[in-house]
């Protein structure tokens, strides 16, 4: 079992992938002799040629498109933003294009295309390049969107991603990209888009979170179990359209109590549309009130401090936890 | 005015100077053959009835929503589409009804698309705008101006990559040459040189506003010294022939050369922007619009070929005779199909077999 | 084997007990359950009931003698069964370890039964005779006829019980009355721990069942708890245990201080008059309002409804109003249920029904035991003002003088009003001076505005 971290654990899916199927192709800038921005395409452009590994303009909402088109008549394109910052510029063709083609067609056309790159903050980035853009687009019916936290659930949605028929929306975290974990060698990973998997096992306390917060939620469950001996459940969404309500629901049966933690702004967020799900369908089950703990509601602001403050905490998470168990 | 001597050139003549047709066999007839000809001279007027029709189903309240007519471009339709082959590309903005027609879409499954029936193209779930068929390569009817053309470049894109030498065409108005995904596209087709032939309909407005208060360029086909490599022309848009021989040219650019062509075709629409648009009296001189009309292509194109002894006057009128009567068919079949199965409405959002029931339980349906 | 009776301690206070009369004769056949005899303690009489079966073989103790707790007065055995031994140890003098300690008024009784820290409420007062024997040779009534056990639970009065979701349906499951728990989630929100809690700790049992039978209705499923109020135990802190210990020291087992306030009466009183001019014909007495009022000034106030217990304060999830009612030879406190939970008129009944029975020395003991507060008043007797003492383990009393015209400012004109002095007792282990002070200001507050009350 290899120990690599989540930008090789891409590196891998995208050659994988393409090297199974012809057709997939990647498109973004600076993917190809630069080797990514974050090197998250390192090598490829050797390994594919130029066709297949393209460095386009800087014009999101053009190769974007570009995209769509290719997929519209068979191509498999996968279309990297430097960041998701970027990509708003290129949402007419995620949202109008893509999501809704195929419905618009008569069920003629589907738009097999994955859109990929790092959301949310990253170090000191500032406003324009902090954003979480998963509600954003979560609220869109005919996309699906991935968030995985760790390297083996980078790979397995990935090429899960590349392979699916619809168009995916793929978040990845800068702060991601160096963190290490297993992903087994010798055999093909996928993991089914919409599964949520359980990183930590507990009957306290069910903390539901998705990306870069899973790492902070797996914190706060150490510290909740040495100092207050509460075992917390930490669900790992991995991806937060479909969202595995399922999962969620039977980790809250047990627990009776639930928190959920994500990095970006509160309102109408992915947690909003979870706490909906719970309190319809797990009502009798609930001891307490579900707690959510988000970024601030505010512009990511530069000074280091305030950046901390308002990125939710494993501590934060703590205190809602605690909160909800009545400590 | 808008005219054809104060339009496109600042206010010189037109470079195409559109002449009457002299003799059958005369140099005005690029090459065609007689039943290319009539074929050309069919699908306009199929393009026109089937307007007609829709306007008139629109006024009786069976089509709902937008409905962009055609009436009077039909000769860049018909001209540009009778040059491709059945497994090149057509991709179209919002007014899409007649290139979708002469592409080959049936009159009645258009028709039903317009009504919003199960037996429309796009199974009801497009209307006007969206018109789709995989079958012959049409690829939409699409809302949002500009868009489309990314996906243009995507379509040559893929062209490329697998080495294939089809094209594509792409339609769209004078207006958007001004969005951005105008730039974006024809930069990346120019620079990756991709098999796209890019047709802007310039009928001088963009909805309500004249293109020469948008554009800051007076003659739009010189945006192609933008996208080095493009090839361009300048061509009279109510000329079928002319049109046909541009993007027979184009065509054989992108297919032989692997290079994009940009034609402007200067146009006109008798009609307004919409249905909820007149056609006169707000930002159009009656005058101007009958000056155009003396421009019917149909007119001109059926007036040229009975001069020319290529069909006569009776044959012209069985023509039309027949498609019209193909157009109240397909009227009626629109009529008579039913709507879609509403207990379907999830079906087509994702073609994938979808994890989670999308039927949440608070749809309260 | 053989049924002893004996002389039971029927009270925290009782160290011996008249044998009024027997009801049987010796060599009569008794089964269990019978009244085999009437006896007299410091409060009432009560009945003595047979716990075993067979026949009255002999007759310790005479009918008039009084003997102490504990004292064997009668052997019931099968017709052959051989008593001697039981008659020599009769011989031999009272049963060993009757109450510790020598009781005095003020002693705070420790065999109150403590109550689990969480959990469905104990009956605050119990049977609890911790002699050696253990034998509760008890006299219970038969479901006794008060107005108050035929009364539907205080629950009917309409209060909302804060339960999360889990918490009422694991409660459902188990058959568990919510009303008979403390919620210690926010806002006295009953959580899954508490229903967990109430689980594992057996409700303690009521008086009636350890009486050996049920009243059926005498006190019911305990009304839903007043979130400020709950059955808690907390732990005295450092500064607290020595104040304890030295104001003890000092006056003696209770440090008493008084707390004098003056009461407007004039709205209270006109109050009641328009209350009793209604068609009707329910009357409504001042000491009902005293009452009601002195309940909704507890709720306000938890800490005055507490105890002293060792080293710890007792709060109590309940507001149980003891009325001091002077009866012939002494003074007896029947005690008012959930006051706070009642209205005037149901106060005025229940009150009424406890005081007549008082006189009558026909009060049960869960009737004039476990009170939370008392009220004593002596305005009948003309007593302008006076102090009264507590009744351990309670942490203060309220004594209230006579109401009277006065000469009194009110905005700078003098003016003639009725007025009413009430003396407040406090434990000062318990209630320190601003605790006290503020109970009374909220007590005079609302008799003086009597109206919100129905807040």
């Amino acid at each position: 079992m290899a120990v690599i971290t989540y930008r090789e654990a891409l590196n891998e899916a995208l050659r994988e992938e393409m090297a199974r199927d012809e057709s997939v192709f990647l498109i973004g800038e600076e993917v190809a002799e630069y080797d990514g921005a974050y090197k998250v395409s390192k090598n490829l452009l050797e390994a594919f040629g130029e066709w297949r590994v393209r460095d386009a303009p800087i014009a999101e909402l053009g190769f974007a498109g570009l995209g769509v088109g290719a997929a519209m008549v068979g191509l498999r394109p996968i279309v990297e933003f430097m960041t998701w910052n970027f990509a708003l510029l290129a949402l007419d063709q995620v949202i109008n294009s893509a999501a809704k083609l195929y419905q618009m067609s008569g069920g003629q056309y589907n738009v097999p295309i994955v859109f990929r790159g790092p959301g949310g903050a990253a170090l000191m980035l500032a406003a324009q390049h902090s954003q979480s853009p998963e509600s954003w687009l979560a609220y869109v019916p005919g996309l699906k969107i991935c968030s995985p936290a760790t390297p083996y659930d980078a790979k397995g949605l990935l090429k899960s991603a590349v392979r699916d028929n619809d168009p995916v929306v793929f978040i990845e975290g800068e702060l991601l990209y160096n963190v290490k974990g297993e992903v087994p060698e010798d055999e093909e990973i996928l993991v089914p888009i919409g599964s949520a998997d359980v990183k930590r096992q507990g009957d306290d306390v069910t903390i539901v979170t998705y990306g870069k917060m899973v790492h902070e939620a797996l914190r706060a469950a150490e510290t909740l179990a040495t100092e207050d001996e509460v075992e917390a459940e930490v669900v790992d969404l991995r991806s937060v359209r479909p969202i595995d309500v399922p999962t969620v629901l039977a980790s809250v049966r047990k627990t009776n109590r639930a928190v959920i933690v994500e990095e970006g702004w509160p309102v109408a967020n992915i947690g909003a549309q979870i706490v909906d799900d719970i309190q319809r369908e797990a009502f009798d089950a609930l001891d307490a009130p579900v707690a959510r703990v988000t970024g601030l509601d505010v512009p990511m602001p530069y000074a280091r401090n305030l950046e901390k403050l308002v990125q939710p905490s494993a501590e934060n998470i703590c205190t809602a936890a605690r909160d909800v168990c009545y400590i | 005015m808008a005219t054809k001597e104060t339009r496109a050139h600042g206010n010189t003549p037109a470079k195409d100077t559109p002449a009457k047709p002299a003799a059958a066999d005369g140099p005005d007839l690029p090459g065609l053959e007689p039943g290319e000809l009539k074929e050309l001279l069919r699908l306009m007027i199929l393009a026109r009835r089937f307007e007609e029709k829709a306007a008139e189903s629109y006024q009786l309240g069976k089509i709902g929503g937008f409905l962009h007519l055609y009436i009077g471009q039909e000769a860049v339709a018909a001209g540009a589409i009778t040059a491709l082959r059945e497994d090149d590309y057509v991709i179209s903005a919002y007014r899409d009804h007649a290139q979708a027609l002469i592409r080959g879409i049936p009159a009645r499954a258009v028709m039903a698309e317009l009504y919003g029936r199960a037996t429309g193209c796009s199974k009801g779930m497009g209307g006007s705008m969206h018109l789709f068929d995989r079958s012959v390569n049409f690829l939409g009817g699409h809302a949002i101006v500009g868009s489309h053309l990314p996906i243009a470049a995507g379509v040559g894109y893929a062209i490329r990559y697998r080495g294939g030498d089809q094209v594509c065409l792409c339609f769209f108005g004078d207006a958007a040459v001004n969005i951005g995904a105008f730039h974006e596209a024809l930069n990346m087709a120019a620079k990756w040189e991709l098999p796209v032939i890019w047709i802007i309909e310039n009928n001088a407005y963009g909805m309500g506003t004249d293109i020469r208060r948008s554009a800051a360029i007076s003659e739009l086909v010189d945006r192609a010294c933008a996208y080095e490599g493009t090839a361009s022309t300048q061509v009279d848009g109510m000329d079928v022939q002319k049109v046909r021989a541009a993007v027979d040219e184009a065509v054989r650019t992108a297919r032989e050369e692997k290079r994009p062509s940009l034609i402007e075709a200067i146009t006109y629409r008798f009609m307004g922007h919409s249905m909820a648009d007149p056609s006169h009296g707000t930002y159009r001189a009656r005058e101007e619009v009958e000056g155009w009309r003396e421009d019917d292509p149909i007119l001109s194109l059926s007036d040229q070929l009975i001069a020319a002894d290529v069909i006569t006057a009776e044959e012209y009128e069985e023509m039309d005779r027949a498609v019209i009567e193909e157009v109240e068919g397909s009227a009626e079949f629109a009529d008579a199909s039913p709507s879609p199965d509403e207990s379907h409405i999830y079906d087509l959002v994702y073609s994938d077999e979808y994890p989670h029931g999308l039927d949440r339980r608070d749809s309260w349906r | 084997m053989a049924t002893k009776v004996v002389m039971a301690q029927l009270s925290p206070t009782m160290e011996e007990g008249k044998l009024i009369e027997w009801k049987i004769s010796e060599g009569d056949a008794v089964s269990q359950g019978d009244i085999v005899a009437e006896i007299e303690t410091d409060k009432a009489n009560m009945d003595v009931e047979a716990m075993g079966a067979g026949v009255l073989r002999k007759i310790v103790v005479q009918a008039g003698a009084t003997v102490p707790v504990g004292t064997l007065i009668g052997i019931i055995a099968k017709p052959d069964e051989d008593i001697e031994s039981l008659l020599s140890e009769a011989a031999a003098g009272p049963v060993a370890g009757a109450a510790e300690e020598p009781a005095g008024p003020s002693e705070p009784a420790r065999e109150e039964a403590e109550e689990p820290a969480d959990g469905p409420e104990a009956p605050s007062d119990g049977p609890e005779a911790p002699t050696a024997t253990d034998e509760p040779a008890e006299v219970a009534e038969e479901p006794a006829s008060a107005a108050p056990s035929a009364e539907t639970e205080p629950e009917a009065e309409g209060e909302r019980v804060r339960a999360s979701p889990v918490a009422r349906k694991m409660a459902a499951e188990k058959g568990i009355e919510l009303g008979a728990i403390a919620g210690s989630g926010p806002g006295g929100r009953i959580v899954k721990a508490d229903i967990e809690a109430a689980i594992a700790a057996p409700a303690a049992a009521s008086l009636a069942t350890a009486a050996g039978g049920t009243t059926a209705g005498a006190i019911v499923a305990e009304p839903a708890a007043e979130p400020l109020l709950r059955d808690e135990r907390v732990e005295a802190s450092q500064m607290r245990k020595a104040i304890a210990r030295r104001l003890a020291e000092s006056i003696g087992p209770v440090p008493h201080f008084y707390l004098t306030i003056e009461v407007d009466m004039e709205r209270a009183l006109d109050m009641r008059s328009e209350l009793n001019a209604r068609a009707d014909g329910f009357k409504i007495g001042v000491n009902d309002i005293l009452l009601k009022t002195a309940a909704e000034a507890l709720v306000r106030h938890p800490q005055v409804n507490a105890s002293w217990d060792g080293d710890a304060i007792q709060f109590h999830g309940r507001v149980d109003l003891g009325i001091a009612v002077a009866v012939d030879g002494g003074l007896i406190t029947p005690v008012l249920r959930d006051a706070d939970r009642k209205g005037l008129r149901r106060i005025s009944l229940e009150s009424a029904d406890l005081i007549e029975r008082a006189r009558a020395r026909k009060l049960l003991p869960e009737e004039y035991q476990g009170a939370t507060f008392s009220i004593s008043n002596l305005g009948m007797f003309g007593i302008d003002e006076f102090t009264a003492v507590i009744n351990p383990p309670e942490a203060a009393i309220l004594a209230v003088g006579m109401t009277q015209e006065k000469p009194v400012v009110v905005e700078g004109e003098l003016t003639v009003r009725r007025r009413m002095r009430v003396t407040m007792s406090c434990d000062h282990r318990v209630v320190d001076g601003a605790i006290g002070s503020a109970f009374l200001a909220t007590f005079k507050e609302m008799l003086e505005n009597p109206l919100a009350m129905v807040l």
